[in-house]
């Protein structure tokens, strides 16, 4: 597969921004300088930036709870997001959304979603209006495994299937729902099998390989803008850190947590774009860099910004 | 001027705006060839085709889901759901997505979709194909409800929702599909959260809802021979909630009956009496009286669910209670 030079470039500082974003997260989170819920993607990095890669800012994501990885990939801005967490009027949603519902409908993102499984139905109406529309559109749906056991999974596969919409059902499977492991969620060892109740093509790829994931999408959304339908791929990742920051964990033990940093997708990329030829360790030194300054950019922004007015409370409720 | 029952009034309404708007389209369980449960959407499909007249399979989560992701990317759907009771296993898309997206986003979504859905019992279809659970909805920050009574007010209010930029529950009462009304054939519109007189009177004020428009005017037409003078407010739009026009017939007549074919308790006539004490406390000489359904499912036999149903005795008995 040759995949351009540049858009190996953009998988790997995309990658380091998402993973630099949610180490900075916590530690705020940490320090109580960003509020409430927040579910970090440290681990997961590969998936989102491989399906991402394959878009264009006129196609559609529907996130997650853990969706920050989704939005910095589908070029959601960093000092907007960071802002968001703060509570800041000049967060994407001027404070009214957080961590949960950041969204950016110009980029095509179509929010986080604070309901597990809430996001598949909205894919599918973005899908539908592509295809109402006669565009060539599409729609990645990111969703994890215990998504997958919710009913709105079923209900807008089938929706997807029987009508072709450009949707690639895009599942991130960290094996946990919060504590559950999936084996005690499901009867079936992959998500993707569940794909041929619906006749549509499911994949299982290695999650933690960006080019894996990237090559896999690449397929899907070819099929998806030329009218053959939808596509579900699982992409098998792990989250390093809880459920949400906060989380004690107990449910798996350290030696699990230690074999996935193994399989790090960060470093994994990096061997493979040096043996490439792409980039050299002082190529990818300075991305690091580059990568570390606009996070701080991001975190002053945000704790620059003004807060909301009490009475803007009122505003946003109606068209 | 021409009669249209309300089904045709609807039916009319969805016809033009489709012709109007080709982001306007229809979706929902057999509204196709089968022009829907109650033969609101019969025709369509011959003259817009199966592309915008879009038979779902039983999917009402996706139905709405779908809806509400065509709208935030710029499509206009009238999505039907056959019994306002299946809307229980789409409340998630309908609460928690549709209603909120807009804020939760910091005012950057438009979300402009109706969501169609017949209510009412009076057929002995039971507990779950009978019940009016308008006030569920009345009670969602984001969303508006709309619950007409007469056909002309169909017609007009659900040209005003599809062209509203918020998602809009339209709640049409099953056993008035029939009822006909003077209707204009060009296409007009009936603004959301206006209230209509639909009798003056001047001792006593009824508010009343969809079906029960028609028992509270039956209720007015008795009394009137007994020297009773009713007025009749029929909110139309139950959020945003017309206050203006009920607080200036209650300052005219200075007494209230509610009246709705929904359970009595914590029902859309809750919020208007409470608004009502809020507001024209001072003008009131009695304690505002509600009617409406006891706090039991709606109940099959023909003999229960007369029972059941709020008639016109019940709302003659409210009346004379606080003119007494």
């Amino acid at each position: 597969m040759a995949v351009e030079k540049e858009k190996l470039q953009w998988m790997y500082k995309n990658m380091l921004t998402i993973r630099n974003f949610e180490e900075k997260v916590a530690e705020l989170f940490a320090a109580g300088k960003c509020y409430g819920f927040v579910h970090l993607y440290v681990g997961e990095e590969a998936v989102a930036t491989g399906v991402c890669a394959n878009l264009r800012k006129e196609d559609y994501i529907t996130s997650t709870h853990r969706g920050h990885g989704h939005l910095i990939s589908k070029g959601g801005d960093l000092k907007l997001m960071m802002a968001e967490l703060f509570g800041r009027r000049t967060g994407y949603c001027k404070g009214k959304g957080g961590s949960m519902h950041i969204a950016d409908v110009e980029l095509g993102i179509l929010g986080a979603n604070g309901i597990v499984g809430g996001g598949f139905p909205i894919a599918v109406g973005a899908g539908f209006t592509a295809k109402y529309k006669g565009t060539d559109h599409v729609v990645a749906c990111f969703f994890g495994d215990g998504a997958s056991n919710q009913g709105t999974f079923h209900e807008a596969l089938n929706m997807a299937s029987i009508w072709k919409l450009p949707v690639i059902f895009v599942n991130e499977n960290n094996l946990y729902g919060i504590s559950l492991s999936q084996k005690k969620s499901m009867n079936v060892p992959d998500v993707a099998a569940r794909a041929a109740a619906y006749n549509i093509p499911g994949l299982v790829v290695d999650g933690n390989d960006v080019l894996a994931v990237y090559e896999a999408v690449q397929e899907a959304v070819k099929r998806a803008r030329s009218g053959e339908g939808p596509t579900l791929i699982e992409c098998k990742t792990y989250r390093y850190r809880g459920h949400f920051e906060g989380d004690p964990t107990v449910y798996r033990s350290d030696e699990e947590v230690e074999e996935w940093r193994k399989k790090d997708p960060i470093p994994r990329f990096e061997a493979t774009l040096s043996q490439m030829g792409i980039m050299t360790e002082e190529q990818m030194e300075k991305i690091r860099l580059e990568v570390s300054e606009m996070i701080e950019e991001a975190v002053k922004f945000a704790e620059e910004s003004p807060w909301p007015s009490p009475e803007e409370v009122l505003e946003d409720v109606y068209a | 001027m021409r009669k249209l029952t309300i089904r045709a009034a609807i039916n009319e309404a969805l016809r033009q705006e489709m012709r109007r708007d080709p982001n306007v389209y229809v979706i929902g369980e057999d509204v196709g060839i089968f022009g829907g449960c109650f033969g609101v959407t019969a025709g369509l499909i011959d003259e817009f085709g199966p592309e915008r007249v879009v038979d779902t399979p039983i999917t009402e989560s996706a139905i709405v889901g779908n809806s509400l992701g065509a709208a935030a990317t710029g499509l206009r759907p009238v999505a039907e759901i056959m019994f306002m009771d299946f809307v229980g296993v789409t409340m998630d898309q309908i609460f928690n997505q549709a209603a909120k997206m807009r804020y939760m986003f910091g005012g950057k979504a438009k979300i402009p979709m109706v969501i169609r859905m017949a209510c009412g019992a009076g057929g002995s279809a039971a507990a779950q194909h009978s019940q009016s659970l308008e006030a569920w909805f009345m009670h969602v920050p984001g969303l508006k409800v709309v619950a007409p009574s007469t056909a002309y007010d169909a017609k007009g209010l659900l040209i005003s929702s599809i062209r509203d930029d918020n998602p809009v529950i339209f709640v049409e009462h099953k056993f008035i599909y029939d009822i006909e009304g003077e209707v204009p054939e060009e296409i007009y519109t009936v603004p959301l959260g206006k209230a209509d007189v639909k009798r003056e009177g001047d001792d006593v004020t009824v508010v009343a809802t969809m079906a029960m428009v028609y028992k509270a005017l039956e209720a007015a037409e008795e009394l009137a021979k007994e020297g009773i003078s009713v007025e009749v407010v029929d909110p139309r739009t139950l959020q945003p909630l017309d206050n203006e026009t009920i607080i200036n017939s209650v300052k005219k007549t200075h007494k209230v009956v509610v009246v709705h074919e929904a359970v009595k308790f914590a029902g859309p006539g809750a919020e208007i009496a409470a608004m009502i004490a809020e507001e024209a406390f001072d003008y009131l000489d009695a304690p505002v009286k509600r009617v409406g359904a006891p706090f039991t499912p709606v109940p099959f036999s023909p003999v229960l669910e007369q029972a059941y149903i709020p008639s016109t005795e019940k709302i003659i008995a409210a009346i004379k209670e606080v003119v007494a």
